[in-house]
């Protein structure tokens, strides 16, 4: 509920507006100002025009390929993780000790943090941990497994890291479907796979668009594990390497600085190109009855 | 699934929860009641009484613990709730709120495989039944209460289902509105000519609409029977105190004779008629306020004296608190001219003090 | 019909088994290979067998040495703590102003709040850091705190915003009526009834900050790194070290993150979070 904005000549002050002025001048202070600096400083390379950065960045052959490469890893990882999230998720929705129970579980490998996920894959993926042992052991698998250092391995990294995250986000947003409206339409007629396609996909899909977003985003954030997990210099080079490179061995900030901005706008797109999507569908209230 | 039947029949149904101490406790135990083509029944009760249960289990959302459903010769308690083919109109609607008016109402339709061509004036008609047209592209949030309300109603009737099922559907309706739209869901029932079952804890409600009344209580049925007869002849103290007999006065057993029951309090002596075998020295007798006659009864019999102790103007009379001498509080309807502070005759005729046992 | 019926419930029963036995494989898998750390942190040679050849609990003391975890553990603490504290101060205010209030720019506003969880951490943070290093906070612990505080403050807004609209305002009135003036109506009704919610985000927070490995990384310097940040530059340089101290090291991660996950989960039910409709009273009337 909120106020009407007073629209008389001499609308008293609103003293609860002050409430949000620290937390506003800090985000323009600390994130707004240093990113419009990046912004300027990719616009200010060391060497050559304004667009030199950018000219360089989409010529090396180290580099625009990381575009590609970060893609190649974060689009299916993301679409898995949704994808597996939400039938996941539907069968949870309805409240009970497993529920419960589920969530709690998932919920670990959240807080375990993408370093330690890669380190235990290095011992357990690895070609010598329980996982080849297994396989061995069953005659499952006779040759070496690969999944360590190359692209699996990262892939699997940011199931791990991201599934629980994209799954707890889900649940979140098909609870909040008020679940009498299953029940009406089953009342007339709708069986169990009637009911979620005609009732619950339309109406989770403005949330099902927010979390595939923000599950891209962590993916394409991917740092650590392609570090450890993968092979930095080759398959798993990913654009937030290209710029830590840039930053930290080149000290060649505005590069850095640049890359760092293609990187966000590359997101950007997609971001937006789901978003788009979702205009196609229903984004009104997901309760039903009384308005 | 029957668009034509005879009739609906619950034997028994018997529905169990897991209650708090771990023991389970029964929401709706043996509900035994035969639902005729053409009638309007009534689940009438206080919060808790089963017949939101019973209504839940008759629809499929919910499965029996004991007894079964029929529907002619075809037992329906084992089918899920799609199968059953009957409407349903929720308390707080449940309209998909991702649909246009039209959309919803023409969802039952889909569902069963209805040709577009075919759904299209089949909602018209509808809409037109609940007088709603022009409002078909509208969604729900576009629409107010009432408005709201009148397309669940159209949505579980487009179907054309044998049987109608109603959740309080007038419970979060102003009063005005409430006493348009009963009327509406008598004229829609007569007009469909199936049979409607009724949920709703208030008694003008299930007086008006009803063909016959189920009085519930913790899950029993307390008395089955025409709108008429729950009103005057209320089969236990508990329905009497439903139905409005605000008087209930519990005396000692003096005498009985035949079905008359004579009784005194410290002050007072009064006859009744005995509802119930009566189980003990002392009884109740239930008097409804408008009943109680304010002047000498013939022969001065079922007279007591009273003091006004409270008035309340209702326009045509009033509504009196009297007390008798000896403390026992009655409420009185009598003419608006009574002060605080009068001293009244009341009687009560005989065949309308009500008396029941002890519970 | 009733063929149709046993065919739908076999695909159902199919259903749920593979969603249930892909949930096993998850939920195995990650036990193990936490497991797998666990064993290597106390084993004293482990090439390629089931199980190593020895115990021992020497790794343990060997890591707090040698990555001088005493040290880290402190820094991890404060850096933390400092954050949730912050973040709840600039962020709960926020979030009730978000909250009860229309105003013009509102939603630019909310998307300034939104914006850091949108945008990855390394496009921001290289930026800051390049900042932070002009203004010599670079390396230093307030640099990191300050840089964890970007996404820590909209996390409690977003977390904080649907706790407030919960509230009744007819209870704001009535202190009003009462005589409470904004800071005293905050205090003595909103606080308390926001506990849950305050206990709610302040635990995520921690729980996100203790991980959060790019921002640390990039603002950091030899005295300033959180446990996770000297926990990766083990790994990195593990080539020169025994695996096992490294995985002792994570071990010691991994208890830390998990005890405050334990913590939090005494107070905080994750259906909670996660819940936003009261499921329909099971209808017993």
């Amino acid at each position: 509920m909120t106020t009407r904005t007073d629209a008389s000549p001499r609308a008293k002050f609103d003293p609860a507006l002050l409430l949000v002025v620290p937390a506003a001048a800090f985000m323009l202070l600390v994130f707004v100002y240093p990113f419009l600096n990046g912004l300027v400083d990719s616009f200010n390379p060391k060497k050559g025009g304004w667009l030199a950065n950018y000219s360089h960045f989409f010529s090396t052959d180290n580099l625009w390929p990381t575009i590609w490469t970060t893609l190649k890893l974060a689009l299916p990882a993301t679409l898995i993780n949704v994808g597996f999230a939400l039938p996941i998720a539907y069968k949870m929705r309805v409240k009970s000790r497993y529920q419960r129970w589920i969530t709690t579980i998932l919920v670990v490998p959240i807080t375990l943090g993408t370093v330690l996920i890669a380190e235990g894959m290095l011992t357990y993926f690895g070609p010598k941990g329980w996982l080849a042992q297994f396989l061995q052991f069953f005659h499952l698998y006779e040759g070496s497994i690969r999944l360590t250092h190359n692209y699996w391995g990262v892939l699997i990294s940011l199931v791990i890291s991201g599934f629980p995250f994209a799954f707890l986000l889900i649940l979140s947003y098909i609870t909040g479907i008020d679940p009498v409206l299953a029940r009406a339409a089953s009342t007339l007629g709708a069986d169990p796979k009637s009911q979620f396609r005609q009732i619950y996909l339309p109406l989770l899909a403005p949330g099902l668009a927010m979390c595939f977003c923000l599950a891209f985003v962590q993916a394409f954030s991917v740092f650590p594990s392609a570090v450890l997990l993968g092979s930095p210099a080759g398959p798993t080079r990913v654009i937030s390497i290209a710029a830590y490179e840039a930053a930290f061995e080149q000290y060649d900030y505005s590069l850095a600085s640049a890359i760092a901005m293609i990187m966000g706008f590359v997101q950007l797109i997609i971001v937006a190109a789901v978003l788009g999507l979702r205009n196609l569908f229903y984004r009104g209230p997901v309760s039903g009855g009384k308005g | 699934m029957k668009h034509d039947f005879s009739d609906l029949r619950l034997d028994r149904v018997t529905r169990r929860f897991a209650g708090a101490g771990g023991h389970a406790f029964a929401a709706l135990n043996e509900l035994t009641l035969t639902v005729k083509r053409g009638e309007f029944i009534c689940l009438l009760g206080p919060s808790g009484c089963g017949k939101s249960t019973a209504l839940n289990c008759i629809a499929g959302l919910m499965q029996l613990s004991g007894g079964s459903i029929w529907l002619d010769e075809q037992r329906i308690d084992t089918l899920p709730p799609e199968k059953r083919g009957f409407g349903m109109v929720f308390q707080n609607y449940a309209l998909f709120p991702h649909m246009t008016v039209a959309k919803n109402i023409g969802f039952g339709l889909r569902m069963r495989g209805v040709r577009a061509a075919e759904i299209a004036p089949r909602v018209a008609h509808a809409l037109k039944l609940v007088q709603l047209t022009g409002q078909e592209h509208k969604l729900p949030g576009q629409l107010s209460g009432g408005q709201q309300q009148r397309v669940a109603i159209a949505r579980a009737i487009v179907i054309e289902p044998p049987l109608v099922l109603m959740d309080e559907p007038l419970s979060n309706l102003d009063a005005k509105l409430r006493i348009e739209t009963r009327a509406e869901i008598r004229r829609i029932h007569k007009e469909l000519d199936r049979a409607t079952i009724y949920v709703t804890h208030d008694q003008d409600e299930a007086l008006s609409l009803a063909d016959r009344i189920v009085v519930m209580k913790d899950g029993v049925v307390q008395q089955i029977a025409p709108p008429h007869q729950v009103y005057a002849q209320p089969a236990n103290l508990h329905v009497a105190r439903f139905m409005g007999y605000r008087n209930v006065l519990e005396l000692d057993v003096v005498r009985e004779e035949g079905d008359r029951v004579e009784l005194k309090g410290s002050d007072i002596v009064l006859t009744g008629v005995r509802m119930q075998p009566l189980n003990g020295a002392r009884a109740a007798l239930a008097i409804r306020p408008d009943e109680i006659v304010v002047g000498e009864g013939p022969g001065g019999l079922n007279t007591v004296s009273a003091r006004v102790e409270n008035v309340e103007y209702g326009g045509r009379d009033s509504l009196l608190d009297v007390v008798t001498q000896s403390g026992m509080l009655l409420h009185v309807r009598g003419p608006v001219t009574t002060a605080l502070g009068d001293t009244v005759r009341v009687h009560v005729p005989i065949e309308r003090a009500l008396v029941y046992p002890l519970d | 019909m009733v063929n149709r019926n046993v065919a739908t419930a076999w695909f159902d029963r199919a259903w749920r088994g593979l969603l249930l036995g892909l949930m096993t494989l998850f939920v195995v898998n990650i036990a193990f290979m936490i497991a797998a750390v666990a064993t290597s942190s106390f084993a004293k040679r482990w090439l390629g067998t089931w199980l190593p050849e020895g115990w021992t609990t020497t790794w343990y003391t060997a890591a707090w040495k040698e990555f001088q975890l005493d040290a880290v553990l402190w820094v991890t603490v404060q850096v933390v703590f400092a954050v949730v504290a912050l973040a709840l101060l600039i962020g709960v205010p926020a979030a009730y102003t978000l909250a009860r209030r229309d105003f013009r720019g509102k939603r630019l506003l909310m998307l300034l709040f939104l914006l850091p969880l949108m945008v990855p951490p390394i496009t921001y943070g290289i930026p800051l850091a390049t900042v932070l290093y002009k203004l010599q906070l670079a390396g230093t612990i307030y640099g990191v705190i300050l840089a964890n505080l970007i996404p820590a403050a909209p996390f409690v807004i977003l977390v904080m915003t649907p706790f407030i609209e919960q509230i009744d305002p007819n209870l704001e009135s009535a202190a009003r009526v009462f005589g409470a003036g904004t800071g005293r109506m905050f205090w003595h009704i909103l606080v308390p009834l926001l506990g849950p919610g305050i206990l709610a985000a302040s635990l995520l927070v921690l729980v996100r900050t203790i991980a959060l490995f790019e921002l640390t990384f990039l603002t950091a310097g030899p005295d300033s790194q959180t446990l996770v940040v000297a926990l990766y530059y083990a790994v990195f340089a593990a080539g020169v070290r025994a695996p096992q101290s490294v995985d002792a090291m994570a071990m010691v991660y991994m208890l830390v993150t998990l005890a405050w996950l334990l913590i939090a989960l005494r107070f905080v039910n994750p259906t909670q979070l996660v819940s936003r409709v009261k499921e329909h009273p099971q209808p017993a009337a």
